[in-house]
């Protein structure tokens, strides 16, 4: 059902659990809904410098939080900005066609982290 | 170590079915009409079949339809009681307990024109055999509740019900597919019309179902034909799978009252063991529940997540969460047994069989524990839900 690349993120997730003095945090999704995914970003020079995640979610929504926090860390905000739902399923061999939205969820929660962190410091 | 925890999914074919079943894919291939002997060995071992499925639920064998199918013995008898007896009335009852394949068929009678009434449970699981009296009205031409719910275990009041159909006349079917091969089922006893069975559920072959349909109970076919099965089910019959069905049907009566006890006390093992864990409820009803099923709710992780992580160490179960199902959406049951949607999320079950030991449980009660902690390090919500809004639609985005 799932990709290898899939699997070994979903069994070995990267960059997991709370990240206290994060510079952002984004929160996509409800519990109600199944998935909620949240995504902590240190930035530095406007570079992600790390990032982290928390998921409540199905095997490829845990798969599509950790890969996008290894697809993020060193790019620019811009950069990180423009990372599609594509891009991240891809990056992960594919998701089947149910699971799709999952990686949509990374996406919008890595956006939302992006948008808190130019609010709390004030730059575009 | 691999443990097969997943029976209400499909159970092993027994080597003495496949046995059974061998002559009938090689040697004896003819076709039960086919008047010479290649074909009355082929009609003689469907009706051999018969007979050992009647033995099992104490019918006569001329009470036996044999479909391809649970699902179809369940579509057959919605549907065909249904269209024989729609000049009657035209209101049907089904429990929310039911399996798609009544559902599914309740609401296409909808669409036909006739109306249905969905009992809800109670958290147990369990259907009051007061609330159908209180739903039957003139039109009211039959009632459907399962026997045994696939998903949490509970075993419904399924005789208290037959009764209470009987005496206002109304036909009363049961889906035992969960039941039939695990518990003792004695189709007089429960004073159903009709009862769905699944050889597949029995350690028989995929393929195989059967309906008893009782003495002098009219029925409209499903499939219309030739005259197998008395004409009531039209096509050549599956002959290596209704004789694998009717062989483990026999195995199963002769072994049943020695096997309920050692699974029920695997699964009660089990249970205890799970609800030593934190945040961790127990699903469906604690006595009346089949002596295989375990099933429970897990708070703040995914269903899905469970199944992969327990799948990785050749622990194999289910869940009734959203995830797992194509639909994406959790299982109707344990919402309508008042599980709130972000707890049926987390839902898991453990359906254990003749084939599993003790030794395995003691494995199982090793790993769960770490794959609910690795999944819960993982979620947002290991130290609680916060607010969380019940209700709202969840549609994914494209």
């Amino acid at each position: 059902m799932y990709s290898k690349e899939v699997m070994d993120h979903f069994m070995n997730p990267r960059n997991v659990g709370e990240m206290p003095d994060a510079d952002g945090v984004g929160t996509e999704g409800n519990p109600v809904c199944g998935d909620m995914m949240k995504l902590f970003i240190k930035v530095k020079d406007n570079r992600i410098e790390d990032a982290k995640f928390q998921t409540f979610g199905c095997g490829a929504a845990i798969a599509v939080s950790s890969m996008i926090t290894e697809m993020v860390k060193g790019k620019t905000l811009d950069e990180a900005m423009s990372i599609s739902k594509e891009q991240v399923a891809s990056a992960l061999g594919g998701l089947p066609p149910q699971k799709m939205h999952c990686s949509n969820l990374g996406a919008d929660a890595l956006r939302k982290a992006i948008e808190d962190y130019r609010q709390k410091h004030g730059s575009q | 170590m691999q443990c097969y925890f997943d029976h209400v999914a499909t159970t092993p074919l027994r080597p003495e079915v496949l046995e059974a079943m061998m002559p009938y894919f090689k040697e004896e291939f003819g076709n039960p009409l086919s008047i010479y002997p290649l074909g009355t060995n082929a009609r003689e071992a469907v009706e051999r079949a018969r007979e050992q499925v009647a033995g099992l639920v104490n019918a006569k064998s001329t009470e036996i339809i044999f479909t391809s199918s649970g699902a179809e013995a369940n579509n057959f008898a919605l549907r065909g009681i249904a269209f024989a007896r729609q000049h009657e009335g035209r209101h049907i009852i089904v429990s929310r307990m039911e399996h798609h394949s009544i559902l599914n068929s309740a609401r296409f009678l909808e669409k036909m024109g006739f109306t249905a009434t969905y009992l809800p449970p109670d958290r147990h699981g369990l259907i009051d055999p007061e609330a159908v009296r209180k739903a039957i009205t003139d039109e009211t031409i039959l009632i459907s509740v399962i026997h045994a719910s696939p998903e949490v275990g509970t075993i419904e009041p399924v005789r208290e019900i037959a009764a209470i159909a009987r005496e206002r006349n109304i036909t009363f079917h049961t889906d035992a597919v969960a039941s039939v091969g695990n518990i003792p089922v004695d189709v007089k006893e429960l004073g159903a019309d009709l009862l769905s069975m699944s050889a597949h559920q029995f350690n028989g072959p995929k393929g195989a179902g059967a309906l008893y349909l009782r003495e002098g109970q009219r029925i409209i076919p499903l499939i219309f034909g030739g005259i197998q099965e008395g004409g009531r089910r039209a096509g050549t019959e599956n002959v290596p799978a209704i004789v694998g069905m009717g062989r483990a049907a026999e195995i199963a009566k002769a072994e049943l009252p020695h096997r309920v006890d050692g699974i029920r006390r695997l699964r009660d093992r089990l249970i205890e063991g799970i609800m030593k864990m934190e945040a961790v409820h127990f699903t469906g009803h604690p006595e009346q529940r089949l002596p295989g099923h375990a099933s429970f709710c897990v708070e703040y992780i995914e269903g899905e997540g469970m199944l992969l992580m327990l799948a990785a160490k050749g622990i194999y179960v289910a869940s009734g969460s959203a995830c797992t199902s194509k639909a994406l959406k959790s299982s109707p049951v344990l919402l309508s047994m008042g599980i709130p949607t972000h707890v049926a999320h987390g839902s898991v079950v453990f359906t254990l069989g003749a084939d599993n030991t003790e030794e395995q449980i003691d494995y199982a009660l090793e790993e769960f524990p770490q794959v609910i902690k690795r999944l819960r390090e993982l979620s947002p919500f290991s130290k609680g839900w916060g607010d969380i809004e019940e209700g709202g639609t969840c549609i994914p985005k494209k």
